[in-house]
């Protein structure tokens, strides 16, 4: 899309997680997204005394909430439902209950104002959301590392996505969240955890980790976990000093993991000189940014973080990937599904194993 | 609270392999419809006895299940039929769980459930539940039977 590109206004509503939201942007092409409004109805600090438990999980949550949010995110704008060009909504993968509230939202709005709908792969929102804090070109090697995600993407254009690895079980972000349960933390665990490791040693304990070493650039965190808990167990009285060097423990052994799993990524990636994004919660670590960062040095990729709160679960990115899709000329029926499962790779994902990679000549 | 109407004894599960192969082998017994928690804390081993249980389910070795604690429910399909994998620790009351289609799981499918200490008053009442424990590396599993499940309980002899 060139800078002629006349702005495109769009509403984008996200259901599929935790939180309820919408949105309206401005999206202007290269030239770049004005966001005109963001309402979150969920806030997770605001549930910290539940230690992980985040209401927004059932479907009547979302329908209490989404017109609420529609409603104050087109006031936020100043916009009016006659000049959006279209509606875009999370159609997954998620759970149905949660997604079928806001994409049927998003298809009334469609239907009652005549505008085009289009249905948004909640995982291409969080590939293309790097592009709403700046101007980041294609290609770009994506780490996507938070609670409920933890994969590398090889983000080649709009709907041109290869997963280069992937968990084999638990994400980055829970393993923070999980080795703060185990040590009588609160949530969410990433800046607790943090907040302790600045002051411990991270010699004292010895971790496992899991997968170093090994080809590509998938992960796993399981083992890691089971380790920390038996360690905590094995403390008879646990001082701050023990909570602090067995976070420092976790938190080194979280950043050999990332730091040798993206340097394979890298590889695979297959671009030199490229560019490499990492997005998620746990990129707001400063300790494993600070890592990651001088691995993208040192490989000569250019390194974006972009701010979280484009980062975490929002509408925005949802309508920027709408917007994206919409201009290359994709619309949605409004008869379009909600997909529990939909992985943003098809065509490597039908392929078993799933999060092999396997088509390294593919780029554009 | 409902108590077990039998329970095994505690077996030690030597190692990882161990537990992957307890998994596969509740998989070959278990039928959709039936219902069986895994309690234990953090690290207890709840992972690796659900992927081996998967594995086993859908035939497919080389299958990695992903932590369902974000999703809350995981969904695969094998010869037998449907399985749910579903980790309830974020629920905030147990009406929530219906909410993610637990009644619709339980009628149709093999339930897997996490944490199903969260169901409080709507656990059912025919059910199993697998204690996993760690105690310093050393993890044991034991399994109980509750209502009408109990009338299972040889068809786990080697338990």
């Amino acid at each position: 899309m060139t800078a002629s590109q006349p702005p495109i206004l769009v509403l984008g509503i996200e259901t599929s997680c935790d939180e309820t939201a919408a949105a309206v942007i401005h999206w202007r092409g290269d030239a770049g997204v004005d966001i005109l409004s963001d309402v979150i109805w969920g806030q997770a600090e605001v549930h910290a005394p539940f230690k992980g438990v985040v209401p927004e999980i059932a479907a009547r949550a979302h329908a209490e909430a989404v017109d609420h949010v529609i409603k104050a995110a087109m006031r936020a704008a100043n916009a009016s439902y006659k000049d959006l060009d279209l509606v875009a909504a999370t159609a997954g993968p998620g759970l149905i209950g949660g997604v079928m509230v806001g994409l049927s939202a998003a298809k009334a709005v469609a239907l009652a104002h005549d505008k085009p709908l289009v249905a948004v792969n909640h995982l291409e929102g969080h590939a293309l959301s790097p592009r709403l804090s700046g101007a980041v070109a294609f290609p770009y090697l994506l780490l996507l590392v938070s609670g409920g995600h933890c994969q590398f993407l090889a983000v080649d254009g709009v709907g041109r996505y290869r997963r280069l690895g992937a968990t084999k079980d638990d994400a980055a972000g829970e393993a923070f969240d999980k080795t703060a349960r185990i040590m009588g933390l609160g949530f969410p665990g990433g800046p607790l955890i943090e907040a302790l490791a600045s002051s411990g040693d991270p010699r004292r304990f010895p971790l496992p980790r899991p997968l170093l070493a090994a080809p590509g650039c998938d992960f796993s965190f399981a083992g890691l976990k089971s380790a920390v808990a038996r360690l905590w167990q094995g403390l008879a009285a646990p001082n701050e000093q023990d909570r602090s060097d067995l976070a420092a423990a976790f938190q080194a052994a979280v950043g050999d993991i990332l730091v040798d799993r993206t340097a394979n990524a890298i590889g695979l990636f297959g671009d030199a000189d490229g560019r490499m994004v990492v997005a998620g919660g746990v990129a707001a670590n400063q300790a494993l940014r600070a890592r990651l960062q001088s691995l993208a040095a040192k490989k000569g990729f250019n390194f974006t973080a972009p701010p979280l709160r484009y980062c975490t679960d929002n509408a925005v990115m949802i309508a920027l990937a709408g917007a994206e899709r919409f201009a290359q000329g994709w619309i949605d029926d409004l008869s379009a599904p909600a997909r529990p499962r939909w992985p943003l790779d098809e065509a490597a994902a039908a392929a078993r194993p799933s999060h092999r990679p396997g088509r390294k000549g593919a780029k554009a | 609270m409902q108590k077990a109407a039998v329970e095994s004894e505690e077996r030690p599960l030597e190692d990882e392999a161990a537990t992957l192969a307890l998994g596969a082998r509740l998989a070959g017994l278990l039928r959709p419809g039936e219902f069986l928690g895994l309690k234990g804390p953090l690290g207890a081993g709840k992972t690796t006895l659900a992927r081996g249980l998967i594995r086993a389910w859908t035939g497919d070795d080389a299958l990695e299940p992903p932590s369902p604690s974000y999703t809350l429910a995981q969904i695969y399909e094998g010869p037998a039929g449907v399985l749910w994998h579903m980790d309830l620790y974020r629920l905030r009351t147990p009406e929530e769980a219906l909410e993610i289609g637990l009644e619709e799981a339980l009628a149709t499918a093999l339930c897997i459930v996490e944490w199903p200490e969260r169901l409080g008053p709507l656990s059912p009442p025919s059910r199993m539940e697998l204690a996993l424990r760690d105690d310093q590396g050393r993890r044991t599993a034991r399994l109980s039977w509750f209502g009408d499940a109990a009338a299972r309980r040889k068809e786990f002899g080697f338990l």
